[in-house]
């Protein structure tokens, strides 16, 4: 028996899409392996806990401590690691999000475990887990074997559709094994951004700009389409625009910024240069938008129209509009 | 101030990666380079260096004998030196972070800076690992990096905002992509590289345990459709988005 912990994400008290996503992953890979599917939630879950059973998980552990009301580093380093000491598991999974790529090479490093990161399957084989994982930024697919147990592997965003699939899912309050007086770094401040748009490579919509908007000033028509889309799309930009300094790079989707797989990617003014294809060909359905017909953007694109970003984009956003209001 | 600065060598990110029937990247023609992010690392580097008006930068990779070549290119960028950690190809992030983490530890820089990943693996892991196994307190995604007070403060992007983050040194720190643009190398810098210091040793890593099973490369896309042209085209695309590939 081998069972499986999902290790969750939370925001505002409440798991975020991507932890029913990662315990969706637990369950299908604990069915596989032979064991039980847990979910381990470091912070207060409160209220939130029992979405995690709905979508799989046999047992909910609920590490609560009041230093660990906000994601620090150190704190949640011991107490992920802390809650492994002296637990058998076969496999600990952790989303790819920015959080958790910060907190899940830390934990392997503590245990001393390899780390298998933004796999996009999951699979066993006598026992043992196998990743598939994108390298090189999508221009490659790599088959990997984790060979050590626990396997820890972080899973991209959007990737594993959550399902649900009810357990009894029991919430187990356990002991956070942290020591606050021992942490090292400290938060001085967070500045600027409401935080109310999910980050670029993890967001289900993208819509992304490049030179051909001409002018960052013509960035509010991406908004709008963006707006028109709902609260979990999120904007992106090509490396051009960025260098050029009309966007952060923290928008940038590409080998030298995010790679991203929402279900729904527009790229809109983008030529489609190498590394720009590389970071969104795992999207689910593509849609190009741009001036000229011969751009390779269109190569990888599902749908695309040829024309003015500036008439095109009032337009889509409107009729986007209307059809969600219908 | 001693500062370490880890590099990689990685395939261009121009460069078009091919898999030959043997699972092996084709080599063909394919230029390598420093990653990077790891060029925003040393950038970030140099500069402390230059505020604090003393100590020493030193390039660390962890490879076979061709990374000597990026590590000539971080010297030629101002590293004042630079080691090769041999190792075999085809360790995991886990035996790289060992690597370099008993290097650091019989170094003991007080700071330690990486690229945020590698374009290769695309792993994000090892500067954050190395640090764990170091006993170094860190910080990742770095935009900026400081020294005041004995402390590395850095700017951090996390989600649609930044986190100003306080790590007393001797620490660890990932970087990523800043204000401050990597330099070029001087021709002079270029001919300085040629006679600073590059050791060879090899490295401690133990043992891989992510095996590459295969490396393909990615399922080609259905060829696309181009619905129309111009505003006209857009009724008949969002009826597309819905009905066909239902995503809206």
């Amino acid at each position: 028996m081998s069972n499986v912990l999902a290790v969750i994400e939370l925001k505002d008290g409440a798991p975020r899409r991507v932890a029913n996503e990662v315990v969706t992953a637990a369950r299908a890979l604990a069915d596989a392996l032979g064991g039980e599917a847990h979910a381990l939630v470091v912070g207060p879950g409160g209220a939130a806990l029992e979405s995690l059973a709905r979508h799989g998980a046999d047992a909910v552990f609920d590490c609560a401590h009041e230093a660990l009301a906000d994601y620090h580093a150190e704190g949640y380093t011991q107490a992920v690691a802390g809650f492994l000491d002296g637990r058998d598991y076969g496999a600990v999974l952790f989303g790819a999000t920015g959080q958790g790529k910060d907190l899940a090479p830390r934990v392997a490093g503590r245990l001393g475990l390899p780390l298998a990161t933004d796999a996009t399957a999951l699979g066993s084989e006598s026992g043992s887990v196998i990743v598939t994982r994108p390298v090189y930024a999508g221009k490659a697919i790599a088959t990997v074997a984790v060979q050590a147990t626990p396997a820890l592997v972080s899973l991209r965003p959007n990737v594993f559709t959550p399902v649900e699939d009810a357990r009894a899912g029991a919430v187990h309050s356990v002991p956070a094994a942290v020591d606050p007086g021992s942490w090292r770094v400290r938060r001085r401040e967070v500045l600027g951004g409401s935080g109310d748009r999910p980050d670029v490579g993890e967001a289900p919509i993208v819509v992304s700009g490049g030179r051909g908007m001409q002018d960052p000033s013509n960035w509010s028509l991406l908004e709008d389409l963006r707006d028109s889309l709902g609260p979990n799309a999120s904007l992106g930009a090509s490396r051009a625009v960025v260098d050029a300094g009309w966007r952060p790079h923290s928008e940038q989707v590409g080998q030298t910024g995010k790679t991203v797989s929402p279900r729904l990617y527009f790229a809109v003014g983008i030529s489609g240069a190498i590394q720009h294809l590389a970071g969104m060909r795992t999207a689910g359905t593509i849609v190009a938008i741009n001036k000229d017909p011969d751009a390779p953007i269109f190569k990888v694109a599902d749908y695309g129209i040829v024309g003015d970003a500036s008439e095109i984009l009032p337009r889509l956003a409107e009729e986007i509009r209307r059809v969600s209001a219908g | 101030m001693n500062i370490v600065v880890c590099v990689k060598r990685v395939p261009d990110t121009a460069a078009r990666i091919k898999i030959q029937p043997d699972g092996g990247v084709d080599q063909a023609g394919l230029k390598y380079v420093v990653s990077p992010y790891d060029e925003y690392a040393l950038e970030a580097a140099l500069r402390l260096k230059e505020a604090a008006g003393e100590g020493t930068v030193t390039a660390l990779s962890v490879g076979d004998a061709a990374s000597a070549e990026q590590l000539r290119s971080a010297l030629a960028m101002g590293a004042d030196d630079a080691v090769l950690l041999k190792a075999d190809v085809g360790m995991d992030g886990l035996t790289t972070a060992r690597a370099i983490a008993s290097e650091i530890a019989e170094r003991a820089p007080d700071l330690v800076l990486f690229g945020v990943k590698a374009v290769d693996g695309d792993q994000q892991q090892v500067g954050l690992m190395a640090a764990e196994l170091a006993g170094l307190p860190a910080a990742s995604v770095a935009a900026t990096v400081d020294v005041e007070d004995g402390a590395a403060v850095c700017h951090r992007e996390v989600e649609g905002a930044v986190e100003v983050l306080e790590v007393p040194l001797p620490a660890a720190v990932t970087v990523t992509k800043g204000e401050k643009d990597p330099r070029y190398p001087s021709l002079k810098g270029i001919m300085a590289a040629k006679r600073k210091p590059l050791v060879e040793k090899d490295a401690a890593p133990g043992e891989a345990r992510l095996a590459v099973r295969s490396l393909a490369e990615p399922p080609a896309r259905p060829e696309g459709r181009v619905v129309g042209e111009g505003a006209d085209a857009v009724p008949e695309l969002v009826r597309l988005l819905r009905e066909e590939a239902k995503v809206l």
